[in-house]
């Protein structure tokens, strides 16, 4: 009797991976995270492998590092195991390459995923694993959530029985995140599948001082060739190990597996090869044509390396006339893809033998986890029929430039699909959508004989991101492994009513289905309050209507604004996929188990917001259609912006409409490069609230401007006379500063669509009411339809407002600042992000001249993600320009900016310096020796190259052109390296070591959110003591690295600890100084996430918290003090006045750890109430003892003599 | 020798001192120093519904809700498997102090709703507590409320745990009764063993420099005693049900007069937590002495001997009381005006 478990492929390769290992060594990187977190999980929960012991859990600092301490655990006899993805495999490489030279058992698994090139990508293709071919390990593919289970067993019995390292790899996210209904590997199998004398031959094989041998050695031309040739019998035996693994495992489960997999008709003629999820689909639409007489045949490859041709051909019907093979991957430049030129090479040399050859074409599919759908295999096999097929081609794209894309028919449906029930759901991320359709697959998984299938659409957004859930059940296993497609959902949901204005989400639903919609609007009014399109669609499709409050439903029952158990209840309700008492009961059951003797409470409340669902829960009549129309084109809301840049209107707009997948190729930027400013397009309308000015009482501080994570909230002087036009509900008021004329204005105005809600700018208000504390000078109100559309048109009045003169505007105050326009707005971070308004205050200071190196991380999705670019330029153009390498390299990258524009610079004064005669001396020496460290200066260089652009216009010679081309490199560069801690304490710390050891001039700003935020709360060595985080699910156990101190170390280093929540004239005054320091600058910046399990509305107060219990400690360390004989070290918070137990309780990461293990939450308490008390104390000492000359501070390049400039 | 031994909800106590609800039962030293020092029984720290719930809903926010529906991180805390519930731990707690504590271990329910204490209370008897303290902690502070509904729902509370729960209940009061005996009498015909009083309620405080409500738990202060022994002996003698007298006890005197006024039983906190265990010794000998300089043989003599019942004018303890103390400011009768 099987066993069934409903998961998605990391947990179903995870379990194996953990029952098989011993040392389980781990990095976060997305799609694989979550492989590792259940290894720690279950490592936290004292689970044992299959000898029994709890395998050791191991977080390194890179993936570079967790290959090399895998190494290092195998080589000495312990089983060990990875899992990683893309360029996270990438810093495997070399030591892939040495395992597998050593013949080291062990299997990395791999969610695979796209190689960043022009762009990063977190989804699923072949790149990464493509790039390992030459290291000598064995590739072996899954290709699907069962597979991914199965195939993990065998490829660690076979690696312990071939001798060679595999690569286990699945297609990240169709794979890794889909969850599906598998049967279970038990655990006797797994038992029968390991050979525990396989397993003591590698423990023999370890180092060991009892028998001492000696392994990395040093090879010469002598030898070193005929080494590398002496392995060449273990990759011919491998795949038989391979396949007897296999065989193994089907005699244990029944489940049977061959090297290349041929499913079809036995006398096809017409094949399809690849590997992976795409399997499943080709399988699905093979069955499909074969049972309309149609020769087709799909060949499944699992072992790609070591290739065993034998097999392959073996596996390849005799008759089979036309071959096409798919890979995941590009290869540019190649005459095709790798997997294409294996199949084409077999087939060549079996040809020399004397067997028939086919045609074979090879084409590229599925990059970046680009659909691909049964209609697309079928236009392969279309192409495959044609007499001249393409030899090269693409599938799922259309391709305008080059014409390599083939057509397919997008109504083109299987039998199979048809079968099935499908069921697409429309959430907000963070209202439980995709949790609750998780829960409900395993309802169904679980207790009835269907099976099961999800899988969830993300967009890239954190706050407000848009989920779409695709759930399918059926009778038989189900093998689409492709988003549902149009007309075929029996139910769709949308569980935010504005998604309609945004989304066609009807474009799923099949006729007759049923629309669920969860809306505010009571049941006799919501047929007219939709839009016009959807009402249509409903019509013409005939769909059922059925709507609910669930936000009412939800805070009637007490829940909050949690409604994902009252959706949940809803479908169940009307999907009629499960009898209706059935589910409820099966829902309520799901509810104890989570919450059961946690609280009955919360049990209650869902109980009760179960009952309350199906009494809201309505069906609409629908009205009949006045005429028949046919179905309406969906047409996006109007955004409110007339002027909409024709990029944003073809490119931006469409891809953030959720219909990037028509763009053609030549809509595609040819390097990867986008314009700035599209963030302010989207108007996401995300919400509920937004603050409101109270003019009468605002003292014009500027707080709210500063704490703004998203820029929603912005102030602006002028002159009295520009208000005219104003529309009625502008506010503006006498401007309160003396620094400006008398009559001036001043307004503090609010983006309603681009606003998150977060409350910050409440918080961070310090004006009360004198007769109602609760009353601020901003106010959160109901964002009704009427306020939207006034401060719609209020706001954008307020840009057409001009940036009052900067040089008239006082910088370095918190007011003055917040008047400066800021180049950084409307990004997709969480609400009231802790990063974002760092990032927002420098590109206010210094935006027009900064060049910013981001490293991958949070900073870098939410700066960077498609569609939405949120840095953005001034009324002149300018503003920052902004890349991101990689996650490990960023300092050094930075570093490079640096060096190019110093050296452009120095170029350009070289040339201007040799034309002095003929573009005036005085202008050039202005031009070279201009004093640009401060704002003034830096536009008084523009005014110069600008006279400098027009004198060169009149001369003709080429020594004029080249200064003309390099002459904006005179003009400053503020160069900015910006990165998350998972960058600055972990991965990219020797980088960052190195830049600060030299003397270039380079800020680099460290967002400390203590923790892996983007990958989801993995530890960092910024992670303090005691906090819980995923790979320190007991709570970490070291304290937190002072990055700022080790830094001011070398005393040549400008070095700040910021909190702009406790303290924000001193973070403003550190933007500053590190900014005009002509050396290397490093401002650490206490930056509350999500992460912590506090909610974000507090992120003022718990970084008020941290430097009041001496969690975080401001100071400044400033060689240029250091320089005059003074003290450079500064101190700028007193002492700790609050227990630090009061912060740390204030915050999940923390608390959690006191209900799971109280003693060691005491403990480490008390060594962090020590710690900060003893690390104040040093600073104080620092601060207070006698000043000593620090090594003096250069920012010159060592390479430009000094004369130079 | 003087016989100190009490009843107390039907359990027999070797004298009448017991440390109240605090935070010193929380760690079984000092418990183990509290029985060493003479308690004769310990009330544990309260379980607070407020407690469970704040943490129930932490737990749904950020582990089991804590996802924000972005394809790279699906949460941001690991697993909660191993999470215990406030009440696991309570539990936990509550069988090591039966474990290694011989003097009997009263569980204390801090609560407002029904929700989860009737089973609560099934777990605790199981877990071995001797009785339950149960504190009904309830501001009435809704003027549509009238005060039979606050009186109901504390008997309603009563009445569900006692048809499930046989231990001996005692009923935590507040002092804003509008008819304190009555409401007693009615508590004891819904099964109440007992009534301990009074508890002391959070008093928010106003921050003059962040304008903002911070709440405080200030210790007790001796004079808060007298509120105490007004109460005690008023229901002396007109109830069956044990008295406790808690808040204020910071000395012998102040233990002795609540005995004498008709308590039972006398608890302490706020000097524990000033003074430590031996704190209660010394109050221990203190009585002993006392008793001994007045020649009382026991408690049990002691006890209510100067409730209202047993004073020669009971209404020095009723609203003439206050005529009396206006009087002390008048001139004695033999001073010439």
């Amino acid at each position: 009797m099987s066993t069934f478990l409903t998961l998605d492929g990391n947990e179903a390769a995870a379990r194996m991976a953990y029952l098989c290992n011993e040392i389980i060594a781990i990095y976060p990187i997305t799609p694989s995270s979550n492989m590792g977190e259940w290894a720690d999980e279950w490592a936290s929960q004292k689970r044992p492998n299959l000898w029994g012991t709890v395998p050791r859990i191991i977080e390194m600092q890179s993936e570079g590092g967790a290959a090399g301490a895998l190494h290092g655990a195998l080589t000495s006899g312990a089983l060990a195991t990875s899992f990683t993805a893309s360029q996270g495999l990438l810093l495997y490489l070399p030591n892939l390459y040495k395992l597998a030279g050593e013949l080291t058992p062990f299997v990395l698994h791999v969610a695979a995923r796209a190689v960043a090139t022009h762009a990063l990508s977190i989804f699923g293709d072949h790149s990464d694993v493509m790039a390992c071919r030459p290291t000598g390990c064995a590739l072996l593919c899954s290709g699907s959530v069962q597979e991914a289970q199965d195939f993990a067993l065998a490829a660690q019995a076979a690696t312990l029985a071939g001798r060679l390292p595999v690569i286990h790899f699945f297609d990240g996210f169709r794979t890794s995140h889909e969850v599906a209904k598998i049967e279970a590997v038990e655990l006797d199998t797994v038992r029968a599948m390991i050979d525990d004398g396989q397993v003591m031959a590698h423990r023999a094989r370890a180092l060991s001082p009892e028998h001492p041998v000696l392994r990395g050695t040093s090879q010469n031309p002598d030898v070193f060739f005929q080494s590398r040739e002496r392995v060449n019998p273990v990759y011919e035996t491998f795949p038989g190990a391979m396949q007897a693994a296999f065989d193994r495992f089907g005699e244990l489960t029944g489940r049977r597996y061959r090297l290349f997999d041929y499913v079809g008709a036995a006398d096809a003629e017409r094949v399809l090869v690849l590997m992976g999820s795409g399997g499943q689909t080709a399988l699905e639409t093979v069955a499909h044509l074969a049972a309309r007489g149609e020769q087709v045949g799909v060949l499944r490859v699992r072992l790609y390396r070591p290739w065993s041709g034998a097999d392959f051909l073996a596996a390849l019907p005799a008759a089979t006339r036309d071959v096409a093979v798919l890979d995941r991957t590009k290869e540019p430049g190649a005459d095709g893809e790798p997997l294409y030129k294996d199949v084409l090479a077999t087939l060549a040399q079996a040809a020399a033998d004397g067997r028939a050859m086919p045609r074979v074409i090879g084409g590229r599919y599925g990059l970046a986890s680009k659909e691909f759908t049964p209609a697309m295999v079928k236009a392969v096999f279309d192409e495959l029929a044609k007499p001249l097929p393409r030899r090269q081609f693409t599938v799922g794209i259309l391709d305008d430039v080059s014409h390599l894309s083939l057509d397919w028919d997008p109504d083109f449906r299987t039998e199979a699909a048809r079968n099935l029930q499908h069921a697409v759901f429309w959430g907000l991320g963070a209202d439980g959508t995709v949790s609750a359709n998780k829960n409900s697959i395993k309802i169904i998984g679980e207790t009835t004989p269907l099976h099961a299938q999800g899988y969830f659409v993300y967009d890239s957004k954190k706050s407000g991101a848009v989920t779409a859930s695709h759930l399918r059940f059926g009778p038989e296993p189900i093998r689409s492994t492709y988003l549902i497609e149009a007309d075929m959902a029996d139910f769709v949901a949308c569980h935010q009513t504005i998604f309609l204005e945004r989304y066609d989400m009807l474009a799923h639903a099949r006729p007759g289905g049923v629309f669920l919609l969860n809306t505010p609007d009571p049941a006799e009014r919501v047929w007219h309050s939709l839009p016009e399109a959807t009402r249509v669609q409903i019509q013409t499709k005939g769909l059922q209507l059925w709507v609910i409050d669930a936000y009412g439903v939800a805070a009637e029952a007490g829940m909050g604004r949690r409604i994902n158990t009252i959706m949940q209840t809803c479908f169940f309700a009307i999907s009629g996929i499960l009898p209706r008492e059935q589910a409820i009961t099966a829902i309520k059951q799901a509810v104890e188990k989570t919450y059961g003797r946690k609280s009955k409470r919360l049990t209650e409340l869902n109980f009760r917001a179960i009952d309350l669902a199906l009494e809201h829960l309505h069906e609409i009549a629908i009205p009949a259609q006045a005429e028949t129309r046919e179905a309406m084109a969906w047409i996006p809301a109007p955004t409110g912006l007339t002027e909409i840049p024709g990029f944003v209107r073809d490119i931006t707009l469409p891809i953030h409409y959720g219909r990037g997948d028509l763009l053609p190729v030549s809509a595609m930027p040819l390097d990867g490069t986008w314009p700035l400013g599209t963030a302010r397009y989207e108007k996401r309308n995300i919400a509920l609230e937004i603050p409101v000015w109270d003019e009468n009482l605002c003292t014009q501080c500027g707080k709210c401007v500063l704490v703004c994570p998203h820029s929603a909230i912005r102030a602006r002087v002028f002159d009295a006379g520009l208000s005219r036009d104003a529309p009625p509900t502008f506010k503006h008021v006498p401007a309160r500063s003396k620094d400006f004329p008398a009559g001036t204005r001043m307004s503090y105005q609010v983006a309603p669509e681009d606003c998150t809600g977060c409350r910050d700018c409440v918080e961070a208000c310090p004006i009360h009411d004198k007769s109602n504390v609760s009353r601020r000078a901003v106010n959160m109100a109901p964002l009704t339809h009427e306020l939207r559309l006034a401060e719609r048109e209020n706001f954008a009045f307020f840009l057409a407002l001009p940036e009052f003169d900067r040089e008239a505007v006082k910088h370095t105050t918190i007011p003055g600042s917040a008047l400066l326009d800021p180049l950084f707005e409307f990004s997709g971070a969480c609400a009231g992000c802790g990063e974002t308004p760092y990032i927002r205050l420098a590109t206010q200071l210094f935006g027009d001249r900064m060049l910013i190196a981001n490293a991958t991380g949070c900073s870098s999705i939410y700066g960077g993600n498609l569609p939405a670019t949120p840095y953005t330029t001034n009324a002149e153009g300018r503003g920052p320009a902004w890349s991101n390498s990689l996650f490990e390299d960023n300092a050094e990258f930075g570093l490079g900016m640096r060096l190019a524009a110093d050296k452009l610079m120095d170029h350009a004064r070289r040339l201007a310096k040799a034309m002095a005669s003929e573009i005036g001396g005085d202008l050039v020496t202005e031009l070279v020796e201009a004093d640009q460290r401060d704002e003034a200066g830096i536009r008084a260089q523009r005014r110069r190259v600008a006279v400098l652009l027009d004198r060169l216009a009149a001369l003709k010679h080429p020594r004029a052109r080249e200064l003309a081309s390099v002459a904006e490199w005179l003009i400053r560069r503020s160069v900015w390296i910006i990165g998350g801690d998972g960058w600055a304490y972990d991965i990219g710390y020797g980088g960052l070591d190195h830049v600060l050891a030299l003397p270039y001039d380079v800020n680099i700003l460290v967002l400390d959110t203590e923790v892996y935020s983007n990958t989801g709360g993995q530890t960092s060595k910024a992670t303090p003591i005691g906090a819980v985080a995923k790979f320190s699910a007991g709570g970490k156990p070291t304290a937190k690295k002072d990055l700022g101190r080790l830094a001011s170390s070398y005393g040549h280093v400008y070095v700040a600890n910021v909190a702009y929540g406790a303290k924000d004239t001193q973070t403003l005054r550190v933007f500053h100084e590190a900014e005009s320091y002509e050396g290397p600058s490093l401002i650490v910046a206490y930056s509350p996430c999500i992460a912590h399990g506090v909610d974000m509305q507090y992120n003022l107060r718990q970084q008020g918290m941290a430097v009041q219990s001496g969690h975080w400690p401001l100071f400044r360390f400033d060689p240029r003090v250091g320089e005059t004989g003074a003290n450079p070290w500064k101190l700028d918070c007193t002492a700790p006045g609050l227990p630090i137990r009061d912060f740390m309780q204030s915050e999940t990461r923390f608390a959690m750890l006191s209900r799971s293990h109280p003693e060691d939450a005491e403990r480490f308490l008390a060594a962090a109430q020590q710690a900060a008390e003893e690390r104040f104390a040093a600073y104080k000492a620092l601060a207070e003892a006698p000043p000593t000359r620090m090594a003096p501070p250069s920012a010159s390049d060592p390479e430009t003599p000094r004369s130079d400039t | 020798m003087t016989d100190l031994s009490t009843d107390y909800l039907g359990l027999g106590l070797r004298n009448p001192l017991v440390p109240s609800a605090s935070p010193l039962s929380r760690h079984l030293d000092s418990a183990l120093r509290l029985e060493d020092a003479g308690a004769a029984a310990l009330v544990m720290y309260s379980l607070f519904e407020e407690e469970l719930d704040a943490e129930a809903a932490m737990a749904d926010r950020f582990l089991v809700n804590g996802h924000l529906g972005h394809g790279e991180a699906d949460g941001f805390l690991p697993g909660h498997g191993d999470f215990t519930s406030g009440l696991d731990r309570y539990l936990e707690q509550l069988r090591r102090l039966k474990e290694r504590l011989e003097i009997p271990v009263v569980a204390s329910l801090n609560g407002v709703s029904p929700s989860g204490w009737v089973e609560l209370g099934k777990e605790l008897q199981q877990a071995g507590a001797d009785a339950l303290e149960l504190n009904v902690y309830h501001v009435a502070a809704d003027g549509d409320q009238p005060a039979e509904t606050v009186e109901t729902r504390y008997l309603g509370l009563l009445t569900a745990l006692r048809q499930t729960v046989s231990l001996p209940i005692v009923m935590k009061l507040s002092p804003y009764f509008s008819s304190l005996p009555h409401f007693v009498r009615q508590l004891e015909q819904a099964g109440a063993r007992g009534v301990a009083l009074f508890n002391r309620f959070f008093q928010p405080d106003i921050d003059l420099e962040s304008l903002r409500v911070e709440n405080r738990l200030t210790l007790s202060r001796s004079d808060e005693a007298l509120l105490r022994i007004t109460w005690i002996a008023i229901l002396h003698g007109r109830t069956r049900l044990t008295l406790a007298a808690t808040g204020g006890v910071h000395g012998p005197q102040e233990a002795i007069k609540l005995l004498l006024a008709g308590a039972d039983v006398v608890h302490m906190a706020s000097c524990l937590l000033q003074h430590g265990p031996q704190r209660l010794t010394d109050i221990l000998r203190g009585l002993e002495r006392w008793m001994m300089e007045k020649e009382y043989d026991s408690v049990a003599q002691l006890k209510g001997s100067m409730s209202q019942q047993h004073l020669p004018d009971p209404t020095v303890l009723a609203r003439a009381n206050y005529l009396h103390v206006l009087d002390s400011y008048s001139f004695a009768s033999g001073v010439r005006c």
